[in-house]
């Protein structure tokens, strides 16, 4: 049986250091499949998060050499496995342990934006009449698994350290899939200019290329809420009628 | 002892689509609501659902009605199913659904705007409100956003040990987070159960790590008895090639969208064999078949669109007699319809995108120019707590449970689409009567002692001396349960089974855990052996006792359906002296109304 080596990150909060594993692989194997083996076998011990095991929760997120990927959709036939394959955690969120860590800023960052808010339905049934094509754009958002690989990625928070200030870009995608939601009434344009700090970002498209779910985030979802943002603020003629309308 | 302690009305264990459901609607009945998640909020099985969410709006096809539904999942389940659950279930899953749609949930369209629904297996009439094949992600996502904003606390990665009791009441829950390690005391005036399934007792299974049938032990140890254990639906199609996706689930959606199953030799062998319940409203031809899927309301279903029981003993006997694929399953072609539709290749990326990322990712298939290798995959159990059709309140006062872990609407075998709409159905209800109980009841208390010996027993891994890898264990009860309580069951294997389950049972008193108790997924494993031990021995006595073959449960010995089982069904519970006790009970008789609503469907 062919064996290649991980290089794993084990540590808690305050320290760790990379420890090498050898096990064996099969044809098809994807990275967390080896790291299930080396815990099986090797370090029961060995902490990484992980549920569906075919992208669609977004558990296992973590630096496969060196990017931010889904271990589960992470085929070992796709890496160089003649050299050690080192897998890290996601660096922007505090680490518990080995390759958890703590991303329950996202769920707080989540709160903060306001819910859903439907207008009045169409039929006296209660019920609302969409067109597919106006839900196109929305159900692309709405592919979104939290993966919060974005957010890795995301130079504001993992560079910076923003996250009092920027809600990063899985957040500017749920704030998108609401704004664009052809029933939601809700305004949500003041907050993303001074609570969710959309103006920091500055369209790396760092995020929309690390998705899994191939979701245009910059394109799709942040510039236009900077368009909407730009147009209430920062519009001249608007600001000039502002003036006069008080 | 250590422990911090937490106090609501209404204690939901679990946040899938049932125990989000059932928070939402407890915290609306004025109730302070605690919520713990195995894992992360958000990622509970619920997300891995494709199809659809069955319920009888009647948007694609006006002959639809909570009747057919009704009749359908009867049909389905072989008519062992709880009556009365299956006629709740058929009736309000529509107002559920519009009601995820007002809480922001975003279907897929028809023509004039409203909910799309497609076709699915055993489901007479498009059903199946959906999201192209994510309608999991949408509905968990779309409870979740609207929970977080309903007051509600939520406890993610904690891990439940014992559900408490005091004078046969429940009381609240003992567990740890996973974090840090640290005990926890849930008091809850009343307390419900949403933990999902099982899949996990099975080597092959669609099930996450998070599938132990926690929920049902749990109940169980704490006196509730459980019901139907035998009934275990094996998906026809789970993907089998290569090995390390072996079991992940291909969405019935494939064949309600057009796909067809062929052997090696290219037979489309569904034709061979339709069962006599459904003869008159299956497809002879293929003709007829395509006719269907594209809407033609002339028109009958093809054959794949069978129950999941029926097909996946298809494919066994298509493998068994030496017709199956290079890798041990059947073909599941869905680029065939190019032959029949121009975009071809561009339609099954926009209604099965995950499906053609998941083949194309995983397994370098284009499953718009080639066929799947598939086979049959532990994927859901019928069987669980035994709760009252009204309240889901279990056999134990203030125990509720709701979805996966619960048990009656399915009867011997669930139809596709029906789990998502029980979720939101029966999550709902149970919230509701659960904030109800515990607001006529007072709060009660459990004893120290309970306390003491749940902690015990949670650290019992850690003592020295201990020297069984509870990985390993897992393993071999997997293997176990694979081999001889399987898809096709006999006497003598399933005794066999019953004794590797006591070895594994001591075993189990000897699982290892390396290192402290923070976030230790070693102390996980070894902790869900418990369960995962307990589930088994109901599923396989439960096997023994039913000796007949129905829906879910095949047995070689016995491959006929028998009178005598159709009126009855088997509860399980823990004895004084701590034996599994089983006794039938009888079906209650359905009242002449709905005997007759199935009478009219059955023409």
């Amino acid at each position: 049986m062919t064996q290649a080596t991980f290089r794993v990150w084990r540590g808690d909060g305050t320290k760790g250091e990379f420890r090498d594993y050898t096990t064996g692989i099969v044809p098809g194997m994807v990275v967390l499949d080896a790291i299930h083996q080396i815990q099986a076998t090797q370090a029961t011990d060995l902490a990484c998060r992980w549920n569906c095991k075919a992208g669609k929760c977004g558990s296992c997120s973590a630096e496969i050499n060196g990017k931010p990927r889904l271990m589960c959709m992470t085929r070992l036939n796709e890496l160089p496995i003649d050299e050690p394959v080192t897998v890290e955690p996601m660096r922007a969120f505090p680490p518990i342990r080995d390759l958890v860590t703590d991303v329950s800023w996202n769920f707080e960052a989540k709160k903060k934006i306001k819910p859903f808010k439907p207008r009045t339905p169409d039929a006296p049934d209660g019920t609302w009449r969409m067109a597919q094509a106006d839900v196109d754009r929305v159900q692309e958002f709405r592919k979104c698994i939290e993966c919060f690989l974005c957010q890795d990625v995301c130079h504001v928070l993992r560079d910076h350290a923003m996250h009092a200030q920027f809600i990063g870009p899985r957040f500017l995608t749920y704030a998108a899939a609401l704004e664009m939601h052809p029933l939601d009434a809700e305004d949500r344009v003041s907050e993303l200019r001074n609570l969710h700090g959309i103006g920091y970002c500055n369209i790396t498209r760092c995020c929309t290329t690390v998705c899994p779910e191939h979701i245009t985030i910059t394109e799709n979802a942040i510039i236009p809420l900077k368009e909407r943002v730009v147009d209430r603020f920062y519009d001249p003629v608007s600001r000039l009628l502002r003036v006069f309308r008080g | 002892m250590n422990y911090e302690t937490h106090e609501y009305d209404v204690l939901v264990v679990g946040a899938g689509g049932a125990g989000l459901r059932a928070a939402i609607e407890a915290s609306a009945g004025g109730a302070t609501v605690g919520l713990l998640c195995k894992s992360l909020l958000g990622k509970a099985h619920t997300v891995m659902a494709e199809g659809g969410i069955a319920a009888a709006l009647a948007n694609v096809d006006d002959r639809d009605s909570w009747k057919v539904h009704f009749a359908d999942t009867m049909r389905g389940g072989q008519n062992v199913n709880n009556w009365r659950m299956a006629e709740i279930h058929a009736r309000e899953a529509p107002d559920r659904v519009r009601e995820l749609e007002a809480w922001g949930a975003v279907f897929d369209r028809t023509t004039d705007g409203r909910i799309l629904q497609r076709n699915f297996g055993g489901h007479r009439y498009p059903r199946l409100a959906h999201v192209g094949d994510r309608t999991g992600l949408e509905m968990i996502r779309t409870l979740q956003d609207h929970g977080i904003h309903r007051g509600m606390d939520v406890h993610m990665e904690f891990t439940v040990v014992a559900v408490l009791t005091s004078d046969g009441r429940a009381a609240g829950v003992f567990g740890y987070e996973r974090e840090r390690g640290r005990f926890k005391l849930f008091r809850a005036g009343a307390v419900i159960l949403a933990t999902g399934g099982l899949g996990r007792a099975y080597r092959i299974t669609s099930n996450s790590w998070e599938g132990t049938g926690d929920g049902h032990s749990l109940a169980y140890r704490a006196g509730a008895e459980l019901i139907d254990m035998e009934f275990i639906q094996f998906h026809p199609t789970g993907m089998i090639w290569p090995p390390s996706v072996q079991g992940i689930l291909v969405t019935e959606g494939v064949r309600g969208e057009g796909g067809i199953l062929l052997n090696k030799e290219g037979r489309r062998f569904m034709f061979d064999e339709i069962p006599e319940p459904y003869r008159n409203q299956t497809a002879d031809n293929e003709e007829e078949g395509w006719r269907y899927t594209q809407g033609d309301k002339a028109a009958r279903r093809p054959p794949e669109l069978l129950t999941r029981d029926h097909v996946a003993r298809c494919i066994n006997r298509e493998v068994k007699e030496g017709r199956g694929s290079e890798h041990g399953g059947v073909f599941l072609d869905i680029s065939w319809i190019r032959k029949r539709m121009a975009n071809a290749e561009d339609h099954i990326r926009r209604k099965l995108p995950s499906m053609y990322h998941q083949f194309k990712q995983l397994a370098d298939i284009d499953i718009t120019k080639e066929p799947m290798e598939v086979g049959p995959t532990t994927h859901y159990a019928m069987g669980g707590v035994f709760v009252d059709a009204e309240t889901q309140m279990s056999t134990v006062p203030g125990l509720f449970a709701a979805g996966e872990c619960a048990a009656g609407i399915n009867g011997a075998n669930r139809l596709g689409g029906n789990s998502l709409s029980d979720l939101l159905v029966f999550g709902k209800r149970a919230g509701e009567h659960a904030a109800a109980f515990a607001r006529a009841n007072s709060r009660p208390t459990a004893d120290e002692a309970q306390i003491e010996r749940a902690a015990s027993e949670a650290l019992a891994p850690f003592e020295p001396g201990r020297t069984e890898n509870p990985y390993a264990i897992q393993h071999d009860l997997q293997d176990a349960m694979q081999r001889l309580v399987g898809i096709v069951r006999i006497e003598d294997e399933m005794r066999e089974a019953l004794g590797v389950l006591e070895d594994l049972k001591r075993r189990a008193t000897a699982a290892a855990v390396h290192g402290h108790r923070e976030y230790n997924p070693g102390w996980h494993t070894a902790l869900d052996l418990g369960h995962l031990l307990t589930v088994s021995e109901a599923i396989t006595r439960c096997a023994i006792e039913r000796k007949e073959s129905r829906g879910g449960h095949f047995r070689e010995d016995y491959p006929e359906k028998a009178a005598e089982f159709g009126t009855m069904n088997i509860v399980v519970r823990q004895a004084a002296g701590g034996a599994m006790e089983l006794r039938r009970i009888p079906i209650p008789a359905m009242p002449a109304e709905l005997k007759q609503v199935i009478e009219e469907q059955s023409k």
